[in-house]
C-alpha cells in the first residue's frame, strides 16, 4: 500500500498561490479556512524561498495523538483524517501540529471554534459519510483518491514544485531531479513529518 | 667585404623567414589564451549553486525553534511554516502531564487513605459539649461552596479532556463521550467566571485572617492538628489553613490567568505562547486538584466536628477549643461585650 506525502519544492515554488485557490475551488472551502497556503521566507531578500504548505500527513500524527476524543486517525495510505461529528473544537490539534494545518469556521472565544477543518490528501472525510456521496462532499470536500486521482493543489502546480502521491515515488522524483540540476534545498518539513529527509 | 655584405644578407633574409614563419604560431598561442579565458568565465558544465545564498530548513530551525515567513492571508498565525516543537507539547499533553496528574492524584489519595488508616478520624478529645459557636457567616459558606462547586465542575470538565478518552471513552462509545466532552468544554468554559467570583470572594473575607502569625510557628512545631494527644494553638485559621489559603490564592491566580489566554485564543500570545500557557494550565491546575483534595479530606471524614464549619456554620464549642482556641477567645470576649453579662463563659483551653 502506497504511504501518501506530500513534498514541496522551494527551489521551484514561484508563490503564485495557484496551490490555495485550487484548493479552495475543489473542495469549496469557506470563507477564512485555508486548508493550504504559501510561506515566503526571507521576502524581498536575497535568497528567500516560498514553501507551499498543508497538512503533511504526518507519521505518528501529533494532532491524533492529542485530540481529546480521538477524532483523528491516519488510513492505510497514511492519510490522516478526522470525523467532523465527534470534533468538539478543543483546538489542542492547532497546538500540537507543526505545519499549522489545522483550520476553524470562528476565532474560538469560549471554545466556540467549530469544527475542525484541514486538507484531507483530497480523499474525503473521516466520518461515517459514504465514500464520494453529497454529504461526505459537503462536510470535508471532494474525494479525488477514491476516483483514482491524486490532490488537485500538486496536480495544479505550474512549476512541478508541489509533489502529492506514493512517498517512495516523489522522493525519487526529488531525487532525480536534484542530480540532474546539481542542487537542492532538500524536502521542507520531512524531518518534522516523516522522521526522514532525502538524501542524494 | 662583398663576401661579408652578402653574408648579412642571407642572414637578414633567414631571420625574415623565419619571423613569418613564427607569427602565425604566436598568434595562435595568443587566441588560444584568450579563448580558453574567456571559456573558462562562461563554461556550462561548471557547478553553479542557486541554493548558496537561500535559507535553508535546518540552519533555520538551529537559529530559531520556528520557521516564520510571510503569507498572502491576512492570519498571523499561519506565518508559522515549521514548529517541531508541537510535537514537544504533545508529548507533554500526552505523556508527561498523564504521569504529573496521575501521580499528584492517585498519590494523594493513597496518602490520605494511609492517614485514615493510621491516624483515623480526629476526634473532639473532650466529647461534644452541646454549645455552638457561630464560626461563618452565610455570606462566608456562600462564597466558599461557590468556589468549591465550581471548582469540582472544573477539575472533572478538566480531567476528562486529558484522562477521558483513556477512562470514559471505551465505556461508553466515541459518540456519548465526544457528546459529552462537548457539553464539558462548554461547562468548563463558562464555570470558570463563578470560579473566579468565588475565589475573588474569598480571598476579600479571609485574606485579614490569614496573614501569619507567632501562633502558626508554634502550630507548626507541635504537629499540628495531627498529634492527637496534643492541641496546637491557633487563631481564626490555623497554619496548614493558611498554607491552603495561600496555595488556593497563588494556584488559583494562575489558572485564572492561563484560563483566559487560553478561552481568548491568540489574542494576546503566539503559537508558543498558547502552548506553554496551556502547560502552566494543565500543571497547575492537576496539583490544585491533588492538594484540595487533602483540603475534603480533613474538613469530612478526616475530623469529626470540622465540616459543621462550613455546613451549618457553626462548631461546637469544645472543638473550637481544641483546634482554634485564640480564635474562640476573642470570639468569646466580643460575644461577652455584645451579651449581657451573667453567662458563664468557659475559659479556652491550652
Amino acid at each position: 500500500m502506497a504511504r501518501m506525502k506530500f513534498l514541496c519544492d522551494a527551489d521551484r515554488c514561484i508563490n503564485c498561490n495557484a496551490c490555495v485557490t485550487a484548493c479552495k475551488n475543489e473542495h469549496e472551502v469557506p470563507w477564512g479556512i485555508n486548508r493550504r497556503r504559501v510561506v515566503t521566507i526571507n521576502d524581498g531578500k536575497p535568497g528567500e524561498r516560498s514553501v507551499s504548505m498543508a497538512c503533511m500527513h504526518c507519521t505518528d500524527a501529533p494532532c491524533a495523538a492529542v485530540c481529546p476524543v480521538s477524532c483523528i486517525f491516519p488510513t492505510e495510505e497514511g492519510v490522516v483524517l478526522h470525523s467532523k461529528d465527534l470534533c468538539i473544537g478543543c483546538g489542542y490539534c492547532f497546538y500540537a501540529c507543526p505545519f499549522g494545518a489545522p483550520q476553524y469556521p470562528r476565532i474560538g472565544n469560549f471554545g466556540s471554534r467549530g469544527k475542525m477543518d484541514k486538507c484531507t490528501f483530497c480523499a474525503g472525510g473521516g466520518g461515517n459519510e459514504e465514500t464520494g456521496s453529497i454529504e461526505e462532499y459537503k462536510k470535508y470536500g471532494a474525494n479525488r483518491l477514491a476516483q483514482g486521482k491524486l490532490p488537485l493543489c500538486a496536480e495544479m502546480c505550474s512549476t512541478k514544485s508541489l509533489l502529492a502521491g506514493d512517498g517512495d515515488i516523489i522522493a525519487e522524483i526529488y531525487k532525480e531531479r536534484v542530480l540532474k540540476r546539481g542542487y537542492g534545498s532538500g524536502a521542507w518539513g520531512w524531518m518534522t513529518a516523516y522522521h526522514e529527509k532525502i538524501s542524494v | 667585404m662583398t663576401c661579408d655584405a652578402d653574408g648579412v644578407a642571407i642572414m637578414m633574409t633567414i631571420f625574415a623567414r623565419i619571423r613569418h614563419a613564427i607569427a602565425p604560431l604566436v598568434f595562435l598561442t595568443m587566441l588560444s589564451v584568450v579563448l580558453q579565458a574567456d571559456a573558462q568565465q562562461t563554461n556550462a558544465n561548471a557547478p553553479v549553486d542557486p541554493d548558496a545564498s537561500a535559507v535553508k530548513e535546518q540552519t533555520l530551525l538551529q537559529e530559531e525553534s520556528r520557521i516564520k515567513g510571510r503569507i498572502d492571508m491576512p492570519d498571523n498565525r499561519e506565518t508559522v511554516l515549521i514548529e517541531p516543537a508541537g510535537r514537544v507539547w504533545e508529548h507533554f499533553h500526552e505523556v508527561t502531564l498523564r504521569w504529573i496528574g496521575a501521580i499528584a492524584i492517585l498519590g494523594m489519595i493513597a496518602l490520605l487513605a494511609l492517614a485514615y488508616a493510621v491516624i483515623g478520624k480526629i476526634r473532639i478529645s473532650a466529647g461534644r459539649s452541646g454549645r455552638k459557636v457561630l464560626r461563618f457567616s452565610g455570606f462566608e459558606r456562600f462564597s466558599h461552596w461557590l468556589t468549591a462547586v465550581s471548582f469540582v465542575v472544573l477539575g472533572l470538565t478538566g480531567l476528562n479532556i486529558t484522562f477521558g478518552k483513556l477512562l470514559l471513552r471505551p465505556v461508553i462509545g466515541p459518540e456519548s463521550f465526544s457528546a459529552l466532552a462537548q457539553v464539558a468544554k462548554y461547562i468548563h468554559n463558562f464555570v470558570g467566571f463563578s470560579f473566579m467570583t468565588g475565589l475573588f470572594l474569598i480571598v476579600a473575607l479571609w485574606i485579614r485572617d490569614n496573614i501569619p502569625n507567632k501562633v502558626d510557628i508554634d502550630w507548626l512545631k507541635q504537629g499540628g492538628g495531627f498529634i492527637k494527644s496534643k492541641h496546637a494553638p491557633a487563631g481564626r485559621f490555623n497554619a496548614g489553613e493558611k498554607l491552603v489559603f495561600w496555595f488556593a490564592l497563588g494556584a488559583g491566580a494562575a489558572v485564572i490567568v492561563s484560563g483566559l489566554l487560553l478561552l481568548f485564543p491568540f489574542y494576546i500570545e503566539n503559537i508558543a505562547g498558547m502552548q506553554v500557557t496551556q502547560v502552566v494550565h494543565a500543571v497547575v491546575a492537576v496539583l490544585f486538584i491533588a492538594v484540595i483534595l487533602a483540603h475534603i479530606y480533613i474538613g469530612t471524614v478526616g475530623m469529626e466536628g470540622a465540616f459543621e464549619a462550613m455546613g451549618t456554620g457553626e462548631v461546637d464549642l469544645h472543638w473550637a477549643e481544641e483546634h482554634h482556641d485564640v480564635w474562640l477567645a476573642d470570639a468569646l470576649a466580643k460575644e461577652r461585650i455584645a451579651e449581657p453579662p451573667g453567662q458563664p463563659t468557659p475559659a479556652p483551653a491550652k
